[in-house]
């Protein structure tokens, strides 16, 4: 009988296996490379909002602190979504009749809440306090980017706990002073631009990130990097 | 009703019932020759069953860990191939669009994201439990006891913490209904409009409302104006769990109705004549009186500790702490009270016949009250006759201790009557037709008035049947209208503590189902249809308040405290006479029997049937779920040849033999339960159960013990019967075997004799216990003290104590409430999957027939060397740098080896996807709102375990570092030591040495359990002391 497979076949096979093999870790790779991307994350995409509101009109333009809106970011875990009654503050007087902000007028009028879009939308297993991250020093911009030019808001970092962890483990690298968390301007020390902060209730200078996180840390008493990645700091 | 017949799911059929032997003198002769005290769970492990050693080598019992449903061999390839193809994406889903909605205005004092508390009361049948609720964007999540109120200093009971699921439970009612068909209010207006003008024209004649005990001085304030518009109109009180007997108990002794206040701070010597004071709400003040009393055998100050003696025909948790404890027939207890009134000096009242160890232990019970006049308290059980009543208040008349340890004060209940002579009123009315309108305010009384009276067929005599109720019960069916009636956290009330402390119930949420208040429904009588419950109780304390000008301030401040400051009874000076006192009735026959009837340790008077964490609750003695028993004697059990709780070759259920009670003619079936320590010849029933229109959770549970409850005699009767039904057999779900800890001494005991002579007395096996070597500990466990950073800021510890601990399971709820623990289900139980993550053990030493027992509470140890983290192959439980040790729902896979490594067993699996309540999905809506959203919800293959109310630990750390400060001792409570009455409870930071849980922990009697297996809890338990009478020989006589 005829052989049914040509001698070439078995260089085939032996590729087959290292090709299986290749085949196999591409596709992990792929795979872990798309539960990092955006689509998975959402991260650099502004979902569609009931209304287009633009932080970079309202917190870079006219300069409202974040805290006008966001009340609640200093007591609670939550930062807060202002009623539809902190918009109307100013839009009962100017832009009365803009028909991009009739959602806002119905809801005052029919007190029905606006279903805004969650951006920054951790899973329910985890437990996110804003209150004590603005209390040790990380500024609004660590997390939530340049939020002051973003027309329309999106998520500037992924919020994945390889992420949170960059952090936790060495929060040094992103502290700074507290009278600077809300200031969206505010530049990382550098020998151009150094930074004055209180230590100690001495007034110093520095003009490294890395000496300046080190010495916030110190101040601002942090738990060590062993105690803020322990999984009960976040999983209850 | 279903218990009858052979349909009864609980029922099954005698070949699947394999006995299992068990004789009490084979038992007593292994007690006899056991060294040393030995402590026991069951009766079968007492026996050495082969079946108890299969129970112990197991993790789970009974199946728990195997795949017991159908599935089919395709429909599991199905599943497996699919599982296949999907491993690993899962950590890939793409999380849904979620949306906020902010509020349109936002309520000032609201902060999105932190609870806001407040004060409240709970009405339980004639008096108030002061509550603080936790409110999270002002749904009601978690019930606390109002710290800053002298009824709970910050403790409540079980029924407290179990009532917010009560608001949510999907089975309440939701619509008014007429003739059994949906209505509306409108309608329900206009013809109750109608009604009440009809009623008027006539004086109110035919007129009859029907309520429980209320203490609610508004609601009294509306039934006086209600009855000068209607003089005709009657109002009549039903509870089946009642305070007849008490109360004429207190007109036999003082000639009136008058509430007794007890001191039990100032009592060195207690003598419990069938009071169970420790154990629940149906003793008024048992918050209060468990923490006075537990604070007297603490030891913390001094050697000094107070005595507890109990006679008592049921055993309760109360009996379980007695230093001397008296099993008796219910009809003995009045014996007893005679004999020792003689003894003590009551005038007029001469002793009746007692055996030896009776008058052995009333004798020195007289000598040791004699021995502490005015610092001495007998205290007569709510469900005794009359006369214990009347005489043990003569004895503290006679023993100097009124004003002392007792005083008397008005009734805190508005208008007390004797239920039983109101309901019997109310049905010879409606039998002799003179009752044309009945109004029913809550209540059920067509399925728990006295059977004998037939309460259904009068009340259907009556021409016009209206019923408010949260629920559609049995009653419903037989009414007109019914209407949904609200919770006590939906509307506005008030309320008197068992002190006579007024309270504003103030609401947490609107009505859910547009239900009506009490006392929106007396408005209507008083031409105010439609006024708000919140205008009807301001007006009241308006004309109470004789400042109009102060007056907001004064109701603000007192519905921001909680209750209306100084308002507590000012005691009475009354002295108990025994001159009426009746002669004792006789009992007779010795082949009859005596019957207790008993409110139900968990659902009450089956108030609660329909509310799953308190069926899921073991009752504190027997242990059962979801189901009422027949407690008789060991001694009876083996006298009627009945098989043991015999656990059965397929591990299944824990089959019992039926036992046919007939009282007075009338016949129910019920599963005998062998109590250790219930007297002999008397059996005990407990009520509430056997509803058939409970609702998911209840209907179809146990057996309905009111079809043989008689109108007189409530509690206790003579001359029942019982036979065998060797046919039958009753499916149980016991939880006291499971989870056992092998033969491992957990409870280390010593009388206050043997404690004084050696402090150590905990510490005897000292080789067995690991050394504190610091950094050279040989364990092949990591180090965690060498390792840098750990424990070196907060260390969290807790502390049990077993002296305080009386078994009452509140914390067991408290902690389902407070981390969302689902509820599984009877059958589920039966197979050991019972998820509470703290369980309170109960055990016994000595003879079955009277033995000490001692209630353990067991939590997470939060283990140094904890063996369940090196197993776990996904590290989904890790130690955190404060010793806990950390559970990661979310990375957990559950492979269950953690749980196979627990030497404790206080890991709990999610075996299939749970709720909170049997019967609903996930997504049960009114379920939702009730969760605690500061903790996750654990869904299928997961694996759970108290973590010390980490969520707690992190808020007041947070809050701490924002104010710059360490966390502060007592800052943290977790949710168990906040309930605790007792106070048995401690936790805070060990490194910490000022901390009330580290002076604990470096006290002589502290110790760690099953200290030999070198896991260094954090948990540990200080060991019990009693304190017996060293003229009455042992702590445990013999009836």
């Amino acid at each position: 009988m005829a052989q049914i497979f040509h001698r070439s076949a078995n260089t085939l096979a032996r590729a087959s296996i290292l090709g299986v093999v290749l085949l196999l870790s591409a596709v992990g790779a792929a795979l872990m490379e798309f539960q990092r991307s955006p689509y998975v994350t959402t991260q650099h995409i502004a979902p569609e909002q009931p209304i287009p509101f633009s932080h970079q009109h309202h917190a870079g333009g006219l300069g409202l602190d974040c805290r006008y809106c966001h009340t609640s970011v200093e007591d609670s875990s939550f930062a807060g979504i202002p009623p539809t009654k902190t918009c109307m503050n100013c839009h009962a007087q100017i832009w009365t009749s803009a028909a991009m902000l009739e959602p806002i007028r119905y809801s005052f009028s029919s007190g029905e809440s606006l279903k805004w879009v969650r951006v920054h939308d951790l899973p329910d297993f985890v437990y996110f306090n804003h209150s004590i991250h603005i209390a040790k020093g990380v500024g609004c911009y660590s997390c939530h980017g340049q939020v002051d030019e973003m027309p329309l808001m999106y998520a500037e970092n992924t919020l994945q706990m390889e992420w949170c962890l960059n952090c936790h483990r060495q929060p040094e690298k992103f502290l700074r002073p507290k009278q600077e968390v809300f200031n969206m301007k505010y530049q990382q020390p550098s020998p151009e631009s150094p930074v004055d902060v209180m230590i100690g209730g001495e007034k110093k200078t520095f003009t490294s990130q890395l000496m300046l996180g080190t010495a916030l840390r110190n101040e601002y008493h942090l738990r060590t990097s062993q105690d803020i990645t322990s999984c009960s700091t976040c999983h209850r | 009703m279903s218990n009858n017949s052979d349909s009864n799911p609980n029922l099954i059929s005698a070949d699947q019932i394999k006995p299992a032997s068990m004789e009490l003198e084979t038992v007593r002769k292994k007690l006899a020759e056991a060294k040393g005290p030995k402590y026991w769970r069951t009766l079968e492990e007492l026996a050495d069953q082969k079946a108890f050693g299969d129970l112990l080598e197991r993790e789970f019992p009974r199946q728990a860990s195997e795949w017991v449903d159908p599935v089919s061999r395709r429909g599991f390839l199905k599943l497996a191939g699919a599982s296949m193809a999907l491993a690993g994406l899962a950590g890939c889903t793409r999380q849904p669009l979620e949306q906020i909605l902010p509020y349109v205005r936002q309520p000032e004092q609201l902060v999105p994201g932190k609870p806001i508390f407040y004060a409240t009361a709970m009405p339980f049948h004639g008096h108030a439990l002061p509550l603080l609720v936790e409110t999270h964007e002002f749904r009601p999540t978690k019930i606390e006891g109002n710290p800053m109120h002298a009824a709970s200093m910050g403790a409540t009971d079980l029924f407290a913490q179990a009532s917010i699921l009560n608001l949510y439970d999907p089975d309440r009612s939701t619509t008014i209904t007429y003739m059994g068909e949906g209505s509306n209010w409108g309608s329900f207006a206009i013809a109750f409009g109608a009604e009440i003008r009809a009623r008027k024209a006539l004086q109110g004649a035919g007129v009859r409302f029907l309520t429980g005990a209320v203490s609610s001085p508004t609601f009294g304030w509306q039934m006086k104006q209600v009855q000068q518009a209607f003089p005709q109109s009657k109002w009549h009180r039903w509870d089946p769990v009642n305070r007849d007997n008490m109360r004429a108990g207190s007109k036999l002794a003082f000639g009136g109705y008058y509430d007794p206040i007890y001191k039990f701070e100032s009592a060195a010597i207690v003598v419990s004549l069938d009071a169970d004071f420790l154990s629940g709400a149906w003793f008024p003040g048992f918050v209060r009186y468990a923490r006075d009393f537990m604070n007297g055998r603490k030891l913390d100050k001094g050697d000094e500790m107070n005595r507890l003696y109990v006679a008592e025909s049921v055993p309760s948790t109360t009996g379980a702490k007695a230093d001397h404890r008296l099993p008796l027939r219910p009809s003995e207890v009045e014996t007893i009270a005679r004999a020792l009134a003689a003894k003590v000096g009551v005038g007029g009242v001469t002793a009746g016949k007692l055996n030896e160890a009776q008058q052995a232990w009333v004798d020195a019970v007289a000598a040791d009250l004699s021995a502490h006049k005015g610092k001495c308290l007998v205290v007569p059980g709510e469900f005794q006759s009359p006369a214990v009543y009347a005489l043990a208040h003569a004895i503290n008349g006679a023993l100097g201790n009124v004003g002392q340890t007792v005083s008397y004060i008005d009734p805190v209940e508005v208008d007390p009557v004797e239920h039983g002579q109101s309901i019997r009123e109310l049905i010879a009315d409606m039998n002799a037709g003179k009752v044309e309108t009945l109004i029913m305010i809550g209540g059920n009384p067509v399925f728990n008035a006295p059977v004998d009276l037939d309460f259904h067929g009068a009340m259907d005599k009556v021409k016009l049947r209206i019923q408010f109720s949260s629920y559609k019960n049995e009653t419903t069916d037989h009414v007109h209208w019914h209407v949904p009636e609200t919770h006590y956290l939906e509307a506005w009330s008030d309320g008197h503590a068992y002190d006579g402390t007024a309270s504003v119930i103030q609401p947490m949420i609107a009505p859910l189902y547009d239900g009506k208040s009490a006392h929106e429904v007396l408005a209507a009588f008083t031409d105010q249809m439609g006024a708000s419950s919140h205008d009807v109780v301001q007006t009241y304390w308006k004309s109470q308040h004789p400042n109009a000008a102060d007056f907001e301030t004064w109701w603000r401040t007192a519905v921001h405290d909680g209750f209306v400051a100084g308002s507590a009874s000012v005691a009475k000076p009354l002295s108990a006479k025994v001159a009426g006192l009746p002669a004792q009735a006789a009992v007779s026959g010795s082949d009859t029997y005596e019957i207790s009837f008993r409110p139900d340790p968990t659902i009450y008077d089956g108030t609660f049937i329909n509310n799953a964490w308190l069926q899921e609750t073991p009752k504190p003695l027997s242990r059962n779920t979801w189901d009422n028993v027949a407690m008789i004697s060991p001694a009876m059990a083996t006298a009627w040849k009945l098989n043991q709780l015999s656990d059965q070759n397929d591990h299944q259920s824990d089959n019992q033999r039926v036992l046919e009670i007939e009282i007075q003619g009338r016949k129910v079936e019920v599963p005998y339960w062998p109590q250790p320590g219930h007297p002999d010849g008397a059996i005990t029933l407990f009520l509430g159960y056997g509803q058939t229109k409970a609702g998911r959770v209840g209907s179809g549970t146990g057996y309905d013990a009111y079809k043989v409850r008689p109108s007189a005699n409530q509690y206790a009767l003579a001359g029942a019967s019982a036979k065998v039904l060797m046919d039958k057999g009753w499916d149980l779900a016991v939880t006291q075997g499971h989870f056992t800890m092998e033969d491992r001494e957990p409870v280390k005991v010593a009388t206050l004799e043997e404690f004084l002579k050696n402090k150590n007395f905990a510490h005897e096996n000292k080789d067995e216990e690991p050394q504190d070597d610091g950094d050279k500990q040989e364990s092949l466990y990591p180090n965690f003290k060498t390792k840098e950073n750990f424990y070196q800021k907060y260390a969290w510890g807790m502390s049990i104590d077993l002296n305080s601990c009386v078994g009452c399971q509140a914390c067991a709820v408290a902690c389902q409430a407070e981390n969302n623990i689902s509820v599984v289900g009877k059958e589920q139980v039966q197979r050991g999957r019972e998820m509470q993550w703290i369980r309170i053990d109960a055990y016994y030493e000595g003879d079955p027939a009277n033995p000490s027992m001692y209630f353990q509470p067991v939590n997470c140890m939060q283990c140094e060397d904890a063996p369940c983290e090196p197993v776990c192959p996904v590290g989904a439980t890790t130690h955190s740098t404060e010793g806990l040790n950390d559970m990661v729902y979310n990375r957990c896979v559950g492979t269950r080896y953690c749980s196979n490594n627990c030497p404790y067993k206080v890991r709990r699996f999610n075996f299939f996807l749970f709720n909170s309540m049997p019967g609903t999905d996930w997504d049960t809506p009114s379920l939702k709102l009730g969760r605690n959203p500061d903790v996750t919800i654990r869904s299928r293959g997961v694996m759970e375990k108290c973590t010390y109310c980490v969520q707690r630990i992190t808020q007041a750390r947070i809050a701490s570092e924002k104010e710059d400060r360490d966390v502060r001792d007592g800052e943290i409570k977790t949710a168990c030591e906040q309930v605790c009455p007792t106070g048995a409870i401690t936790f805070g930071d060990i490194n910490n040495k000022d901390s009330a849980v580290a002076k604990i922990k470096s006290g002589p009697r502290n110790y760690q359990l099953l200290a030999e297996l070198n896991t260094r809890p954090r948990t540990t338990y200080v060991a019990a002391v009693r304190n017996p009478n060293p003229k009455l020989a042992s702590g445990t006589e013999k009836a």
